[in-house]
């Protein structure tokens, strides 16, 4: 059970001791390190990484910002300073492949580092789960989600900013669950409100919470679960659901932990 | 005084013409205030992007109701301006209907005019009623207050009296046909089909006789002409330059992914200078670089000639449908920023400069710019990012571009972002997260039960 001590190493470790490189890295992002809700999602998507025997590394704390935040918030100096000082590691290994758990971070990394010299493969984790999961490492089916009517909220720096719309229904669908989609899915999903840096200020003047809206908008399935797949969905759709004074009938819970949580890992 | 006809009508349709050509010219001028961006490239993926949206309106259809009378109001334009061919034509040289000459395919094609130019009737009525009478939201919003509500019922209005126009001209052209009048009678019987005018309009002017349906006829033939002539140069002082931009917009819009926000190059140049170890800080700048145009350049925009050049395109592109609006979750949510607003504005203001321009010479400052005086601080930061509105715009608009760029220009030469985004950066700077953590304790959580 969760009581299994992660195996972790940091990239420098996993050189020094192996001369070469892991895998894939397993970028954690600012939100996965420090904001308790999201380490969860980190350490189940770690679970899943030793379970199915993959072969990662982090980099710890020569992590830092993707600089994703500052961008968005038009501040494209500190934007660059942290992506090409973030290059500078990446680049000193020679890294190739990044999985990360975090939207913002996979487009940054994937999308806007190029441009400064750092060209990686970019995978969201819930991509990286369904390769997985098809090239056989990990079996996913059943479980103690079947049946379960679970929602998918599409965060928009997957979905829209990168057309990924498919993988993370495709591992629910294998869990067997109840999949119902919200009015607002894909393509049209309405955000929930953290993007563009809005995560770290207040809201402008309205009547209504961005938040509070997509919630209404699962709630109106009546899931048992709200499946996210970002640290900041995943905080807004949790605050939204207590503030229907929810959280007792739904849960919000990050793909890599519904996973996790069936496999009991 | 046999030709004083076709002589009017050759000076009319020139007239009609060449100041259509100068509103088109001074668009383009406008357009090309704008700052330069890479488009050229990837041409075949444009082109199918511009055959795809544009002209499949494959993004139309996406609501359903609206998508679909749009089609139709839209296959009608082409289809019917083949039609507006033989019309110039016969204006021109005193012909009557003469693509006649193809034999039957002509009354297919008569026919086929007729029963598009009813469809449109039904389609504009019904667009009349759903923002006059029921009333739907998107055409509601503040900004949609006075001329762009009068501008998007005046555009209804000209279609209808057109398509009036072009069913009169047709019914009463039947029956000088089948009365027998010089000039409109045939020997091989009547030409053309007409279902439409010959149920509707016909027996209204089945008791006019031949002088007086020659009236009817050559009235309702200069109105419409004159008409399309007159809606041609409205365009230009209207929202509705969509039916010709929207081509070259599809075409010159972004095909990167959504979520990649461009490259300040300006700014990576200072970045790597500050991050070169070798890099001397007390160099004097090589003479070389020292020229006159060595101004440091401006971060972001403030005004629209800061923004480029599809970003204005992007401006008079815009129709007002408010589909982005309707999708925006600060909009939905009650907040001032309105994407098709940020959209209007950049228009407005950029044919604010345009006149400035006109007037002076060259560009005269007027104590304006977009920042502010259109566009408030408030609307910007209200923005979460999301690409709703980008994903909505049936034609490629892209106003998070520049919502982003003028954020750009507040946080980098105003130093005005909000405070809680203020502290976000200086964490970032402080601690490389948006939070006050230390990076020291980043893999803490692997320790953590």
């Amino acid at each position: 059970m969760s009581d299994n001590i992660l195996q972790v190493q940091t990239l420098a470790q996993y050189v020094a001791a192996n001369n070469k490189l892991p895998e894939v890295l397993f970028w954690v992002g600012c939100a996965g390190s420090f904001d308790d809700r999201a380490k969860k999602i980190t350490k189940a998507f770690v679970r899943i990484l030793n379970h199915s025997k993959v072969d990662f590394a982090v980099l710890g704390t020569e992590e830092s910002c993707t600089g994703d935040p500052a961008k968005r918030s038009g501040n494209e100096f500190l934007f660059q300073m942290q992506a090409m000082t973030n290059i500078d590691v990446l680049n000193s290994y020679g890294v190739k492949k990044i999985v990360t758990a975090c939207p913002h971070c996979f487009n940054t990394l994937k999308n806007e580092y190029p441009e400064l010299g750092g060209n990686y493969d970019v995978v969201h984790h819930t991509t990286f789960l369904k390769s997985l999961l098809d090239d056989g490492r990990l079996k996913v089916e059943g479980g103690s989600f079947k049946g379960k009517k679970i929602t998918f909220h599409d965060p928009c720096y997957l979905g829209r900013a990168n057309d990924v719309y498919e993988a993370p229904r495709e591992l629910l669908r294998k869990l067997e669950v109840e999949l119902l989609e919200m009015k607002k899915c894909r393509q049209n999903g309405l955000c929930c409100g953290a993007g563009g840096a809005q995560m770290f200020k207040e809201p402008e003047k309205g009547n209504k919470d961005v938040n509070i809206e997509r919630t209404e908008q699962a709630l109106e399935l009546q899931p048992e679960v709200i499946a996210a797949g970002c640290p900041f969905c995943n905080t807004m759709m949790t605050d939204g659901v207590k503030n229907k004074e929810k959280e007792a009938d739904v849960s919000v819970m990050d793909i890599a932990e519904i996973i996790a949580n069936a496999k009991d890992l | 005084m046999e030709y004083i006809d076709n002589i009017c009508f050759a000076l009319v349709f020139i007239t009609g013409i060449t100041f259509f050509t100068k509103s088109i010219r001074k668009i383009i001028r406008n357009i090309r205030l704008g700052q330069s961006i890479e488009r050229s490239d990837n041409q075949n993926i444009r082109l199918k992007n511009m055959l795809r949206i544009a002209f499949g309106q494959s993004k139309m259809v996406k609501k359903p109701i609206a998508g679909f009378l749009h089609l139709i109001v839209y296959i009608g334009f082409i289809v019917i301006n083949i039609e507006l061919l033989e019309i110039i034509i016969d204006g021109l040289f005193g012909t009557h209907r003469v693509f006649a000459f193809i034999g039957t395919p002509y009354n297919y094609l008569i026919g086929a005019f007729e029963v598009l130019a009813f469809l449109v009737l039904v389609a504009v009525v019904v667009f009349w009623v759903r923002r006059n009478v029921i009333k739907i939201k998107r055409f509601l919003s503040p900004e949609m207050k006075g001329w762009p509500k009068s501008d998007g019922n005046l555009i209804l209005y000209f279609e209808i009296v057109l398509m009036l126009l072009f069913l009169t001209m047709n019914a009463s052209d039947y029956l000088l046909q089948a009365l027998g009048a010089p000039h409109y009678a045939k020997s091989e019987g009547i030409i053309g089909a007409f279902p439409i005018s010959k149920t509707f309009i016909v027996p209204l002017l089945s008791s006019f006789d031949i002088s007086s349906l020659i009236v009817v006829e050559r009235l309702s033939w200069w109105l419409h002409i004159v008409g399309i002539l007159v809606f041609l140069n409205y365009l230009y002082f209207s929202k509705h330059l969509h039916i010709l931009l929207a081509f070259p917009n599809t075409y010159y819009g972004n095909i990167a992914p959504k979520g990649k926000f461009r490259n300040l190059e300006s700014v990576t140049n200072e970045v790597k200078l500050m991050m070169d170890p070798d890099a001397d800080p007390f160099a004097t700048p090589d003479p070389a670089e020292t020229t006159s145009d060595n101004v440091p350049d401006k971060f972001g925009a403030s005004d629209v000639i800061d923004l480029n050049w599809v970003q204005l395109l992007n401006a008079y592109t815009c129709t007002e449908c408010g589909r982005c609006t309707s999708e925006c979750p600060a909009n939905q949510t009650g907040k001032k920023l309105s994407p098709r607003k940020i959209m209007m504005d950049t228009r407005d203001r950029l044919e604010e400069v345009g006149k400035n321009i006109d007037k002076n010479g060259s560009f005269v400052p007027d104590g304006k710019q977009l920042l502010n005086d259109y566009i408030s601080k408030e609307e910007l930061w209200a923005c979460t990012t999301c690409n709703a509105c980008v994903e909505a715009c049936p034609v490629s608009i892209d106003p998070l571009s520049i919502i982003n760029e003028m954020r750009t220009y507040l946080v980098m030469e105003e130093s005005a972002a909000p405070t809680d985004l203020n502290n976000m950066m200086s964490n970032i700077e402080n601690n490389g997260a948006p939070w006050p953590f230390n990076q020291m304790d980043r893999l803490n959580w692997s320790n953590e039960k």
